[in-house]
C-alpha cells in the first residue's frame, strides 16, 4: 500500500478509517453521453465540503469515478497507439498504477502480460493515461504513480462473463505475485479496475481535480449512461492514491464495524470454496480479500467474488448487508426466510453504510439496517436518476423533478440499463427471495434446539463442592454481590459510579481471570454507536451454528445448522447439543484441562494437543466442539477459557477449517457480561457457564435471594441480563448481531506478550507487551492452590475482591481512605505540606503497581540542568490550563457545580456544564464578582439545554464523543433526580427521567462531525470548538480526523475518568488508560503534521503534580480533572452517585442532603494550586523553564528502572515513548489557529441585511437564491441575536429571509425566536438542528409537479435537539425526526423510521405515514400522527414508553386544528387543505401518542402539590403550544 | 446494601446504659439489652461506602459494611463469618473498644455515625445463642510446636489462629488464669468473665494448651522454651507503668492501676483477696485521664468510695472533634465514659507535685498545681491546691513491656522506644522468635492485639512451614 506509514510507535495503519460523499447519475435507458460523465464530476464538486483535506490545502483525502468503458474514445486513441480495439464487450480495460522508476515498471508491466497470457487473454497494448502533474497537490503529486491502462483482449467465443472472470484472475494473480515479489516500489503496483464494463479514475484529489487531472475525462468522445463517484473523508492525511474510491464495484459511505471478523471469516472460508464457474481457478483468487485494504475495500473484494461466481450484484448486496428482518413483525415470511436463509450462510458485515454499486449494467445504493447514512434520489422526467448522500448535488429544474426520494433503512434502489428501468426495492426483493423455496428449505433443514430430543442424563448441581470450584475459577465475594446477585434480581446489569482505579491487570498483584486483560473497543465519530434498548429492532442474538459450507453455492443443505436465540446454554440445551445426531450434526467434547504442576510448558503443551485434537475432530466430521473445563481436580487445572477457545480458533482459522465447525463453551469461568463478550467476539457459538448456573443455584438455596424468588426466575433473569449486556456491548462498537460480533475480536488487550497475542489472539491490538504464558500458569495455580485449601469457618469464603469497593485484602486503590483524607486535610488546612504527603501516597507505587504511569519516571539527566524554581512559569499561569471535566448541573447538586465554576473562573482555568445546560442566571457575574458561568458549555448527544443563547455564553464548546466512565453509552438522570430547576435548565418535565442517547443523531461518521463543528462555530464564532474522545486502540487516527474536521482541541480521556453512573461492563473493561491513548494521539498528529493546529487536553484520574507532568512530556497542553476536585469538595467515593443519596450533597438533588455540601471554591483553588505547584517543581528539575517547552518531550520519561514484579516485568513501554522523527518544521504543540471557512458562511450576507434587525429590531424582508453548498444558514444570525438579546431574541417575524432551491445541511440550525426562514425547494439532513425560537417554512417548488406529501423534502435528522420554535413542512421528512424535541412544534406530512425518539417536550403532527419505531424513549411533549390504515398505531408505534389514544379532548382537538390551519397558511399545503376539509372524517385518524411518564406526572404533581392547578389533567403547555409560539415560550418561564 | 436511603430514614441509636443507681451497686455489665431488630435497623443506617472508612479505621480491618447489611438482611450465620474472618473475639471487642471504625465512619462527617460496635457485639452474641460457635479443630496437624507467652488478647489471637492453622499452640500465663488484661485488666462491669471463659472453652477443645502460673523467664528460661518449640510468640504486654517520682511517691496507699483493678477482679471471680486494696470509704484521687484512670474510677464506684477525684496532666479537650483531628481520624474530644456518668470530679490541666502522709505512712493529702498545655505543662503560679487523699491510684500508662527476664534472656533487640523490635512479619531478632501485642507497639487497644496477634501469627505460619508468600515467587 502506496503512502501509509508503517506500523511505528503507537500508529497502526489498520485503524484508518474514512468517510465520505457518495452519488452517482444514470440515463435509466442506458444512453450513453459525455453529459453522464460531467454531471458525475459536478456532482463530486457539489461534494466537495464532505471530503476533507490535512495538511496540505490542495491535497485531498481522495476522489474518483467510475463510469462504463467510453468505447469510443478507447477506440480512437488506441488506433493512433498502433492497435486496433475489437469490438465493444470482447475487450477490458485495465487501469493500472506502476512504480514511477521506469526498470521497475517495465518488470510490472511484464508480470502482468504474461498472468494475462497465461490466462489465455490477449494483451492488445498498453496507455500511458494522460494527466497533467499540476493539477493536483504537493504531497499527491509525491506519492503519484505511474498509471497506464492495458487492453485486453479476450478468446474468441468468450462471453463477456467469462471474461471478467477471467479479468478478475488475471487481476488476483498480478496482485499476489507482484507482492510476494521482491520488485523495488512494488507498492506502487495496484489496479484500480480491470473490466469490460467499467473503468474507475480515482486518485489522491480533491473533487474539482479529477477532471482536470485525468483529461480525458472531458473529452467529448468519452460516454457513458452511468457514473458513480466518491468523495473520501480520511481520517488522516497519508496519502493513499489506492484507498481512494469507488473501487470495483462499489463506493462506500460509512464504515464496517465487524471488518476484523469479516476478514478472518472470508479467509476461513477460501479453503471450502468451489465453484463450477471459475473451477479449479478459485485456487488463484486466494486471499479473496486483499491483505491492508481499508473495510471498503474487503466488502468490495467479497462483492467481487461473490457477483463473479454468479449471484446478482442485487442479491450479494442483500446477502452481506441484510435489512433489520429478525424482529420485523411487519415483513413478510418469504422475505424473512431468503435473510434467515442466508444468515445460516455467513454473518453481516454491519456497520454505517450507504453502499453505492455498479456492475456497469445497473446502478444501485443500498443503507445499513440502522440506516445510518443519508442518500436522497431523484427521477427527472427526462429519465435521468441522481443519488447523492445530499440533495441538490446537480441543479435540477423543479419542473423536471418525477420524483424525489431517500433511500430507506435497507432498503435497495436499482436501475437497470438493460431493461431501462428503476426496480423498486419490493420488486428487487421479490425477485430474491422468489428465487428458491428458501422457507421451505429453513423448514426441511433448520434445527431448534426444542426440536432437539430430551437427553438421557444431565449434569447435576454439586452445590456441597461449590465453593472450592467457585476458588479455582477465581470467583470473588463480590463477584456474587456485586455483578451476580443484582443480575439475579433484577435482569440486569448493575450501576456502578466514579470510575474505575484499581491496577491494571497486567500490574494487579491478585491472579486475573484473563478476560481482565481486555478491554472493549466502542465506536467513535467515525461510525456511531447504536441505542441496542430503544432501537432493539434491527439488534439480535440469533445465530446459526453449524457446518459452514461452501457460499459460491446455494443449496437446501446450506440452512441445515442450528437456530439459536441466545448465546447461553443451560445444562439441559449443552447435553442436547453433546448427543445430538440430527443429520451431519456431530458433537464432540474436548477438556481444556492443563496439569497444573508443571506451569508455562504443560499449559503450552495442553493447548497444543487442544487444537491438535480440535483439528482432528473436524476432519473426522464433527460440526459442533464443546471445549470443557468440567473435570479439574488435584492435578488439572482449568486452562483460561479464552486462552484455549481462541488458541482452537485461530488454528483452525490457520488451518483453514474454521467454518466447519461451531465452538461451543462448557466453563466455569465465565459469570460476567465481559466475559461472555470475549468468548464470543474470540469465535465462540454458545456458552454453558454452569457454574455462575449452579451458584445461582447455590444462592437460592441459601436464602440469599429476595424473598419469594425462586433459582429459575434468578436464572431467568441473569440470562436476560447477559443477554441485554451483550446487546449493549455490540451496540457501543455500533454492531447489531451476534453473528456478526462472533470472532470481531473488537478488544485491545492491554499487557499481553506479543508472543502469546501473535499465537492465540492473532490480530488483537497489544501495544504494550506484557505477560506471557508462564504468568497466565501461575495465576491458574494461585487460584487452583486456594481452592485445594480447606474452606474454614474462619474465613471468608471467597477472597474478597475488592474491584468494586475499597477493601483492604482486595484490589488496591487509587483513591483509598489515606489517599481521600490527606487531600481533605490538605485543601482544607491550606497545607502543601499535607498535599505532598497525598502525592506521595499516590505516587509512590513502588509496592502497589496500579497504573502505567506509576511505572515511568523521569529522566533527569545532567545536560538539562535543573532551573531555579524562581525561574520556572508561575502556578497562576499553570493552572489557566486546567480544567473541570463535564459534569452536568442534575448529576451533581446546584451548590456542587456552582463552587467549581466560581472557583475554575477565580483562577482562569474552566469548568464545564456537562451535558445537562446552564441556567441563564449564572452568565451574568455575581455583585461580589464572582462567576457561576461555566466557561466550557458541552453539547452531547441530547442537546439539554443547548440552546443559541447557551451556545454564545461560552469560550469552549465541547463536543462529547464519548466518555471515560462508558465509552459508547448514553446517561440516564432518573426522574427522581429532575426537579423543577433541572427540568427549567434542560427543557424537560420535573419528576420524569431523562435519557441521552448513545449516538448523537447528527454525527453518525466523521464528515458528520465536521458539519456540527462548523454549526457550532457559526454560532459563536469566538469560541473554540473541543471533541472529546475516549482512549482506545485508533484513537490517534480518529483524532488526525478530528483535527481534519476543524476541532480546536481535542480531549483524550482515558477509561479510569469519568464521575458518572456507569454499567459495571463499562466501568471496567471499556476504554485504555490515557498514557496510551495520548501517546497514540500526539504520535498519529504529528505524523500527520496536523498537532500544530490543534489542542490536546487529557483527562483520566488526574491526581498528582507527576501525573501533569507526565501528560504534558506524552503531548497533552491542557489537562483535566474531576475527581480529585470532588474529593477536594468533600466526596468521599461513595460510589454511589446514581442513587441521589450523596451524603456529602454532591452527586445529589435531595434538599436535605444538598445542605449538607461543606465544599468551598478554596477548596478547588488549593488543590489546583498545589498541582501547580508540584508541576513547577518537576519543571524545575526537569529544566523547563515553561510548560510548553514541556509539551511531547517523551524524551524525558523512561520506563522505571529494575521493575522486579512478577507481571511488570514483561512490559514494555517503547511504543508509547515513541518519538516520530519528523523535521523540526513539524510542530509537536499547538502553534496555529484552525481555518473554519467560515469566510464562506452565507450568514455574513445575512448578518449584513438583518443590520436594522439587529440594531434596531426593525423588520427586514429579503430574498435569495440557496444551493447545497450553503450550509447552516441561519446559525450565525440566530449568534448575533442571542448575543444582543439573550434567550428572548426579537419579536416575532422581525427577520425574514425567503430561499429558492436546494438548502445545504443544518438550515436553520439554531435558529433564534425573531427570525423566520422561508424555503421554496428542499434541504438536507439536520434542517431545524437545535431550533431556538425561530421559525422554519419549507415546501417543495410552485412549479413543481409531484405531490409534495408523497416526495422528500427535507432530511435525515431534522429538528434534531430543538428546544423552542417552529417548523412546518409541506413534504416527507427522513428518519429520526424530531428526536430530542424538547420545545418545538412542528407539522411535517409523512416521517422515515425513529420519528420523535427521546422526545421530552414539544408537539409534533405528522400528516401522514411514521416510519418504524417512532416514538422510542419519548418520555414528554405530545405528538399526532394521522393513521389512516391503522398501521401506526398497529405496528410502527414503538408504545413501551407512550400511550396511544384517540383526539377527543376539545382542547387536544382545537390545538390540531389550529395547528394544521396555520400549515397550510404558511405552506399552502394540499394535504393540509384536504384534511381540514374533510376534518370531521380525518379527526378520527389522529392519534394521540402520549407518553406514560408525562401523564404519571401530569396526574400525581409531585413537585408542586400545593397547587390547585397542577392537578389539572391538562398539561399548560400543550394547548397553547400549538396556539402560538409566544405562549409556549411563556410558559417556560 | 444496606437500605439505600437507611441513613436518611433512621437515627442512630445505641443502647442504654442502666440507672447509674443500678449499675454501681453490682459488678454486672453496665450496658442494657437491645433488640436485634433495633440492631438490624441500625444496620440499614450503613451506606456501604465505595471507600469504607470505617474498614481501614479498624485495625483489624473488620469487613462491616457487608456484616452491617447482612444483619440488616437478618442473614446472622453470614455475618459472624464475614466477622469472624478478621476478628477472633468480637464479643471482646464489641464490649469494650473505642471503635475508632465509628470514629472513621463516613456518615460521621455530617451524623452520629454507624452503631458498628453494637451491631458486632450482636453478631457474635447472636451466634453464641444459636449454638453458631463450635470448636474448629485443623484437619490435620503440622507437628510445628509453638510457645505463646503471655495469654492476652494478642497471644489469645495469635494461638487460635496457629492453632487452626495445625501447629500445636501451648500458651504460657504467669496468673494463675488466663486471659491477661482482658482477664486482670478490665473491670467486670465493662465485660463480664464469662464472655472470656465462653471462648477459651472453645479454644481448648480445638486442641489449644494452657499453662497457668507459669512465668517464663522465672519459672522456666527462655532457652528451655526455645529448646521444646519450634517457634515463640512474646505477648507479654507492656507491664511496666509510669510512675510518678515525686515527693512522698512511697507513702502507703499510693497504688498503680493494675495493683489495684486485678484484685477487684479476683474477687468478682469468687477468690478470696487477703489485704485487697480497697477504695470503700475512701477519698480515692486517680492521676491520669485515660481508659485505665477511667476503669479505677467505676471501680472506685462501686467499692463506694467518699470521694474520687480524677486528675490529667492534658487541658481539657473540646466537646467535639478538635479541628487538628479533622475525620477519619480518632477525634480529639471530651468523652464522657459510664464511669465518669457515674460520679467523681474530673479535673484537667493537673500535676501532682507532692504527696502527704499521716504518722503511719500513709498518704492523705495530695498537693498539686495547674499547668499549662503541653509540651511543657509550665505550672501556673498561685493555683497550688492540697486536696484530701486516701487512696492514689496511679493510672499513667505504661512505658513497656517488662525487660528483666525473658526479653533479656533470649536476647530480644528493643526499639528506641523499648519495645520489642520485629520486622514486617513481626519476628524479632531472634531466630524463630516472634512478638506482638503492646510489647511490640506500647500500650495500646485490645482491637490492636488483636489484630497484632494475627499479623504475627500469619508471619509464625510462612516461618513454620518455610514458605514465602506465593506472591514472591519467581515465574
Amino acid at each position: 500500500m502506496v503512502g501509509l506509514p508503517v506500523a511505528q510507535g503507537l500508529y497502526d495503519p489498520r485503524n484508518e478509517h474514512d468517510a465520505c460523499g457518495i452519488g452517482f447519475v444514470v440515463n435509466i435507458q442506458g444512453v450513453q453521453s459525455h453529459d453522464i460523465i460531467a454531471k458525475g464530476l459536478q456532482i463530486l464538486i457539489n461534494l466537495a465540503h464532505r471530503g476533507a483535506c490535512g495538511c496540505d490545502p490542495e491535497t485531498g483525502d481522495g476522489a474518483g469515478i467510475l463510469i462504463q468503458i467510453p468505447h469510443k474514445f478507447f477506440t480512437r486513441e488506441c488506433a493512433g497507439l498502433g492497435f486496433t480495439l475489437p469490438p465493444e464487450g470482447e475487450y477490458g480495460v485495465g487501469m493500472v498504477f506502476l512504480p514511477v522508476e521506469p526498470s521497475h515498471r517495465l518488470l510490472a508491466e511484464g508480470i502482468l502480460e504474461r498472468i494475462a497470457r497465461e490466462e489465455g487473454l490477449t494483451v492488445l497494448g498498453w496507455r500511458d493515461t494522460p494527466v497533467d502533474v499540476d493539477a493536483i497537490g504537493r504531497i499527491a503529486r509525491a506519492s503519484q504513480p505511474y498509471i497506464e491502462q492495458i487492453f485486453i483482449r479476450g478468446a474468441s467465443g468468450m462471453s463477456q462473463d467469462e471474461l471478467e472472470r477471467r479479468l478478475y484472475i488475471v487481476r488476483k494473480r498480478a496482485e499476489s505475485e507482484i507482492a510476494g515479489s521482491d520488485l523495488p516500489d512494488k507498492s506502487f503496483f495496484y489496479i484500480p479496475s480491470l473490466s469490460s464494463r467499467t473503468i474507475v479514475y480515482k486518485g489522491l484529489l480533491l473533487a474539482h481535480q479529477i477532471a482536470e487531472f485525468y483529461t480525458e475525462l472531458t473529452d467529448p468522445d468519452a460516454i457513458s449512461a452511468l457514473c458513480l463517484v466518491h468523495q473520501r473523508f480520511s481520517t488522516n492525511t497519508f496519502p493513499s492514491w489506492q484507498l481512494a474510491h469507488p473501487y470495483r464495484y462499489l463506493c462506500h459511505n460509512g464504515e464496517i464495524n465487524t471488518i476484523r471478523g469479516n476478514i478472518n471469516w472470508m479467509h476461513a472460508r477460501e479453503k471450502v470454496l468451489v465453484s463450477e464457474l471459475f473451477g479449479d481457478d478459485l485456487k488463484k483468487l486466494s486471499p479473496v480479500i486483499a491483505a491492508g485494504g481499508s473495510d471498503s475495500s474487503s466488502i468490495d473484494n467479497a462483492v467481487e467474488l461473490l457477483t463473479l461466481a454468479g449471484r446478482s450484484l442485487p442479491h450479494v448486496m442483500a446477502m452481506l448487508i441484510p435489512e433489520a428482518w429478525d424482529a420485523d413483525t411487519t415483513m413478510r415470511p418469504e422475505k424473512k426466510a431468503f435473510y434467515e436463509y442466508h444468515a445460516s450462510l455467513m454473518e453481516p458485515w454491519d456497520g454505517p453504510a450507504a453502499i453505492a454499486f455498479t456492475d456497469g449494467r445497473s446502478i444501485g445504493a443500498t443503507l445499513d439496517r440502522n440506516g445510518l447514512r443519508p442518500a436522497r434520489y431523484l427521477v427527472t422526467h427526462d429519465g435521468l436518476v441522481i443519488l447523492g448522500s445530499e440533495t441538490g448535488v446537480l441543479p435540477v429544474k423543479p419542473e423536471d423533478v418525477k420524483f424525489k426520494g431517500r433511500l430507506q433503512p435497507g432498503r435497495m434502489l436499482l436501475v437497470d440499463t438493460v431493461e431501462g428501468r428503476i426496480v423498486p426495492d419490493n420488486e428487487l426483493k421479490q425477485r430474491l427471495w422468489s428465487r428458491k423455496p428458501y422457507g421451505e428449505w429453513l423448514k426441511a433443514n433448520q434445527i431448534t434446539l426444542d426440536s432437539l430430543p430430551e437427553p438421557p442424563r444431565v449434569y447435576e448441581s454439586d452445590l456441597g463442592n461449590i465453593v472450592k470450584r467457585q476458588r479455582a475459577f477465581g470467583y470473588t465475594d463480590e463477584d456474587l454481590r456485586v455483578l451476580m446477585l443484582p443480575m439475579a434480581e433484577k435482569g440486569e446489569e448493575p450501576i456502578g459510579s466514579m470510575g474505575t482505579d484499581t491496577p491494571l491487570a497486567c500490574v494487579s498483584d491478585k491472579p486475573q481471570p484473563l478476560f481482565h486483560y481486555f478491554k472493549q473497543l466502542f465506536a467513535q465519530v467515525t461510525n456511531p454507536a447504536i441505542d441496542p434498548i430503544r432501537e432493539e429492532l434491527v439488534m439480535s442474538l440469533t445465530s446459526y451454528i453449524g457446518h459452514e459450507r461452501n457460499i459460491l453455492e446455494e443449496t437446501p443443505l446450506h440452512c441445515h445448522t442450528l437456530k439459536l436465540q441466545q448465546p447461553l446454554l443451560t445444562n439441559r440445551d449443552l447435553e442436547k447439543l453433546r448427543r445430538v445426531s440430527t443429520g451431519d450434526l456431530l458433537a464432540n467434547t474436548l477438556p481444556m484441562l492443563f496439569r497444573v504442576a508443571g506451569g508455562e510448558k504443560e499449559l503450552e503443551r495442553a493447548l497444543d494437543g487442544l487444537c491438535r485434537r480440535a483439528s482432528l475432530a473436524v476432519r473426522s466430521g464433527y460440526s459442533l466442539l464443546i471445549l470443557t473445563d468440567r473435570g479439574m481436580d488435584e492435578e488439572y487445572a482449568p486452562i483460561p477459557s479464552l486462552l484455549a477457545l481462541s488458541a482452537v480458533h485461530h488454528y483452525l482459522v490457520r488451518e483453514g477449517t474454521r467454518t466447519q465447525v461451531a465452538l461451543i463453551i462448557e466453563s466455569g469461568e465465565p459469570r460476567e457480561v465481559m466475559h461472555f463478550c470475549l468468548l464470543i467476539g474470540y469465535g465462540a457459538s454458545a456458552v454453558n457457564p454452569y457454574l455462575a448456573i449452579e451458584t445461582l443455584e447455590d444462592q437460592a438455596a441459601r436464602g440469599n435471594l429476595p424473598a419469594g424468588m425462586t433459582f429459575e426466575t434468578a436464572l431467568k433473569n441473569y440470562k436476560k441480563a447477559i443477554n441485554k449486556g451483550l446487546l449493549k456491548v455490540f451496540s457501543k462498537m455500533g454492531i447489531s448481531t451476534l453473528q456478526s460480533y462472533r470472532g470481531a475480536q473488537v478488544f485491545e488487550a492491554i499487557g499481553l506478550s506479543k508472543a502469546l497475542v501473535d499465537r492465540y489472539f492473532t490480530g488483537t491490538a497489544s501495544r504494550i507487551e506484557g505477560v506471557g504464558l508462564a504468568v497466565l500458569a501461575r495465576e491458574a495455580k494461585m487460584k487452583h492452590d486456594y481452592a485445594a485449601q480447606p474452606v474454614s469457618e474462619a474465613d471468608t469464603e471467597l477472597d474478597v475482591g475488592g474491584s468494586y469497593q475499597y477493601r483492604v485484602r482486595g484490589e488496591y486503590h487509587l483513591l483509598n481512605p489515606g489517599t481521600v483524607s490527606k487531600l481533605q486535610h490538605a485543601v482544607r488546612q491550606e497545607s502543601f505540606q499535607t498535599f505532598q504527603e497525598y502525592s506521595a501516597l499516590v505516587d509512590s507505587q513502588s509496592r502497589e503497581l496500579c497504573t502505567l504511569r506509576g511505572l515511568m519516571q523521569f529522566k533527569l539527566g545532567d545536560k538539562d540542568q535543573p532551573v531555579p524554581i524562581e525561574e520556572v512559569e508561575p502556578a497562576a499561569e499553570i493552572v489557566k490550563r486546567f480544567a473541570t471535566g463535564a459534569m452536568s448541573f442534575g448529576s451533581i447538586s446546584k451548590e456542587a457545580h456552582e463552587t467549581l465554576a466560581i472557583a475554575m473562573n477565580r483562577i482562569g482555568g474552566k469548568s464545564n456544564t456537562g451535558e445537562g445546560g446552564e441556567d441563564e442566571a449564572r452568565f451574568e457575574r455575581d455583585a461580589n464578582g464572582d462567576w457561576r458561568r461555566s466557561a466550557i458549555k458541552q453539547v452531547a448527544s441530547a442537546r439539554f439545554g443547548v440552546t443559541t443563547n447557551y451556545l454564545v455564553n461560552a469560550d469552549e464548546l465541547q463536543i462529547k464523543i464519548a466518555q471515560g466512565a462508558k465509552p459508547g453509552e448514553g446517561g440516564q438522570l432518573p426522574g427522581y433526580k429532575v426537579d423543577e430547576v433541572i427540568a427549567r435548565v434542560r427543557h424537560s418535565i420535573a419528576g420524569v427521567g431523562l435519557i441521552s442517547p448513545p449516538p448523537h443523531h447528527d454525527i453518525y461518521s466523521i464528515e458528520d462531525l465536521a458539519q456540527l463543528i462548523y454549526d457550532l462555530k457559526n454560532v459563536n464564532p469566538r469560541a473554540r470548538i473541543s471533541v472529546k474522545l475516549v482512549a482506545e486502540v485508533g484513537v490517534g487516527t480518529v483524532a488526525a480526523g478530528v483535527a481534519k474536521a476543524h476541532a480546536d482541541v481535542v480531549l483524550i480521556s482515558g477509561h479510569d475518568g469519568g464521575t458518572g453512573a456507569s454499567p459495571l461492563t463499562s466501568l471496567k473493561h471499556a476504554g485504555i488508560p490515557w498514557e496510551l491513548g495520548l501517546a497514540e494521539t500526539q504520535q498519529v498528529l504529528v505524523l500527520n503534521d496536523l498537532r500544530s493546529r490543534v489542542r490536546v487536553q487529557t483527562d483520566g484520574k488526574l491526581q498528582t503534580g507527576r501525573d501533569v507532568t507526565i501528560a504534558a512530556l506524552l503531548g497533552a497542553e491542557e489537562f483535566g480533572f474531576s475527581t480529585m476536585p470532588l474529593v477536594s469538595m468533600g466526596c468521599i467515593m461513595m460510589r454511589k452517585c446514581h442513587l441521589n443519596t450523596c451524603p456529602v450533597g454532591i452527586a445529589t438533588q435531595d434538599p436535605a442532603l444538598r445542605a449538607k455540601f461543606q465544599g468551598t471554591p478554596e477548596n478547588v483553588i488549593n488543590f489546583f494550586f498545589f498541582i501547580a505547584e508540584e508541576v513547577r517543581q518537576w519543571m524545575s528539575k526537569l529544566g523547563f523553564r515553561t510548560m510548553d517547552e514541556m509539551i511531547g518531550r517523551v524524551d524525558r520519561i523512561e520506563m522505571r528502572h529494575a521493575l522486579d514484579h512478577w507481571k511488570a516485568r514483561g512490559l514494555d513501554f517503547s511504543s508509547i515513548l515513541y518519538n516520530p522523527q519528523v523535521p523540526r518544521r513539524v510542530g509537536r504543540r499547538c502553534t496555529m489557529a484552525q481555518d473554519h471557512g467560515l469566510a464562506e458562511a452565507l450568514d455574513y450576507k445575512l448578518i449584513d441585511h438583518a443590520k436594522d434587525a439587529l440594531e434596531q429590531g426593525a423588520p427586514v424582508d429579503f430574498q435569495l437564491p440557496i444551493r447545497n453548498v450553503h450550509r447552516t444558514v441561519g446559525a450565525m444570525l440566530s449568534g448575533e441575536i442571542a448575543r444582543r438579546y439573550g434567550s428572548a431574541g426579537l419579536p416575532d417575524d422581525t427577520i425574514r429571509f425567503q430561499f429558492t432551491g436546494s438548502a445545504g445541511q443544518s438550515f436553520g440550525a439554531f435558529l433564534a425566536k425573531g427570525v423566520t426562514l422561508t424555503l421554496e425547494g428542499d434541504a438536507n439532513d439536520y434542517v431545524g438542528k437545535g431550533l431556538s425560537g425561530g421559525r422554519l417554512i419549507v415546501y417543495p417548488p410552485r412549479t413543481s409537479t409531484f405531490l409534495p406529501e408523497e416526495n422528500m423534502l427535507v432530511g435525515n435528522v431534522v429538528l434534531y435537539g430543538a428546544t423552542s420554535g417552529e417548523a412546518f413542512f409541506n413534504g416527507m421528512a427522513g428518519e429520526r425526526f424530531a428526536v430530542r424535541n424538547s420545545g418545538a412544534t412542528a407539522v411535517v406530512e409523512s416521517v422515515g423510521d425513529h420519528g420523535c425518539e427521546y422526545m421530552t417536550k414539544g408537539l409534533v403532527v405528522v400528516l401522514g405515514r411514521a416510519g418504524r419505531n417512532f416514538a422510542a424513549g419519548m418520555n414528554g411533549g405530545i405528538a399526532f400522527v394521522l393513521d389512516e390504515t391503522g398501521e401506526f398505531a398497529g405496528v410502527l408505534c414503538n408504545q413501551a414508553s407512550v400511550d396511544l389514544e384517540p383526539v377527543t379532548d376539545p382542547a387536544d382537538m382545537q390545538a390540531l386544528e389550529n395547528l394544521i390551519s396555520r400549515h397550510v397558511e404558511a405552506t399552502a399545503s394540499p394535504r393540509g387543505k384536504w384534511i381540514l376539509e374533510n376534518w370531521e372524517e380525518m379527526l378520527p385518524k389522529f392519534v394521540k401518542v402520549f407518553p406514560h411518564e408525562y401523564k404519571r406526572v401530569l396526574g400525581i404533581p409531585r413537585y408542586q402539590p400545593a397547587k390547585a392547578e397542577a392537578a389539572h389533567p391538562q398539561p399548560p403547555q400543550v394547548v397553547p403550544a400549538a396556539a402560538s409560539l409566544k405562549h409556549q415560550e411563556a410558559a417556560h418561564g | 446494601m444496606g437500605k439505600v436511603t437507611g441513613f436518611v430514614e433512621y437515627s442512630r441509636e445505641a443502647p442504654q446504659r442502666r440507672p447509674v443507681a443500678e449499675r454501681v451497686s453490682d459488678w454486672f455489665e453496665v450496658y442494657q439489652d437491645f433488640s436485634e431488630d433495633k440492631v438490624r435497623t441500625q444496620g440499614a443506617r450503613c451506606m456501604d461506602c465505595g471507600v469504607p472508612f470505617c474498614h481501614t479505621g479498624c485495625p483489624l480491618n473488620n469487613i462491616i459494611p457487608d456484616w452491617n447489611d447482612l444483619v440488616y438482611r437478618d442473614r446472622w450465620r453470614a455475618a459472624i463469618r464475614v466477622l469472624h474472618a478478621t476478628n477472633n473475639f468480637p464479643e471482646f471487642t464489641g464490649r469494650i473498644c473505642p471503635a475508632p471504625c465509628e470514629a472513621a465512619c463516613v456518615l460521621g462527617i455530617s451524623e452520629p455515625p454507624v452503631t458498628i460496635k453494637v451491631i458486632e457485639k450482636t453478631i457474635i452474641e447472636h451466634a453464641f445463642s444459636e449454638g453458631w460457635i463450635q470448636p474448629e479443630p485443623p484437619a490435620r496437624r503440622t507437628g510445628k510446636r509453638v510457645a505463646v507467652v503471655g495469654s492476652g488478647p494478642a497471644g489469645l489471637a495469635a494461638a487460635q489462629q496457629l492453632n487452626r492453622a495445625g501447629h500445636s499452640v501451648t500458651v504460657f500465663e504467669k496468673a494463675d488464669r488466663i486471659g491477661g488484661l482482658l482477664r486482670y485488666g478490665i473491670p467486670e462491669f465493662k465485660m463480664e468473665k464469662r464472655v472470656l471463659d465462653r471462648r477459651l472453652k472453645q479454644m481448648i477443645a480445638e486442641g489449644v494448651e494452657f499453662r497457668t502460673n507459669v512465668h517464663v523467664g522465672r519459672t522456666i528460661t527462655g532457652a528451655a522454651l526455645q529448646k521444646d518449640f519450634d517457634a515463640i510468640l512474646l505477648a507479654g504486654g507492656a507491664e511496666q507503668p509510669r510512675d510518678l517520682p515525686v515527693p512522698g511517691r512511697e507513702l502507703n496507699g499510693i497504688h498503680f492501676a493494675m495493683e489495684f483493678l486485678p484484685q477487684q477482679n479476683k474477687v468478682c471471680e469468687g477468690d478470696d483477696v487477703s489485704g485487697q486494696i480497697l477504695a470503700t470509704g475512701k477519698s480515692v484521687v486517680i492521676i491520669g485521664g485515660g481508659d485505665t484512670g477511667a476503669d479505677c474510677l467505676g471501680t472506685s464506684h462501686r467499692q463506694k468510695a467518699a470521694s474520687i477525684h480524677q486528675f490529667e496532666i492534658m487541658p481539657v479537650p473540646p466537646n467535639d472533634r478538635a479541628p487538628q483531628t479533622p475525620w477519619p481520624l480518632w477525634p480529639l474530644q471530651l468523652r464522657v465514659e459510664s464511669s465518669h456518668e457515674e460520679g467523681g470530679v474530673r479535673e484537667w490541666s493537673m500535676a501532682t507535685t507532692s504527696f502527704t502522709g499521716d504518722e503511719n505512712g500513709r498518704v492523705n493529702k495530695l498537693h498539686g498545681i495547674r499547668v499549662g498545655p503541653a509540651p511543657k505543662f509550665e505550672p501556673i503560679p498561685g493555683t497550688e491546691f492540697t486536696l484530701d487523699a486516701g487512696l492514689v491510684l496511679l493510672a499513667m500508662g505504661f512505658t513497656g513491656p517488662v525487660q528483666s527476664g525473658l526479653i533479656e534472656q533470649l536476647g530480644v533487640a528493643l526499639d528506641a522506644r523499648g519495645n520489642v523490635a520485629t520486622d514486617s512479619s513481626y519476628a524479632t531478632n531472634v531466630p524463630g522468635v516472634f512478638a506482638a501485642g503492646d510489647l511490640r507497639r506500647g500500650q495500646s487497644l485490645v482491637v490492636w492485639a488483636i489484630a497484632e496477634g494475627r499479623r504475627a501469627a500469619e508471619g509464625m505460619h510462612r516461618h513454620l512451614v518455610n514458605r514465602e508468600s506465593p506472591l514472591a515467587e519467581d515465574v
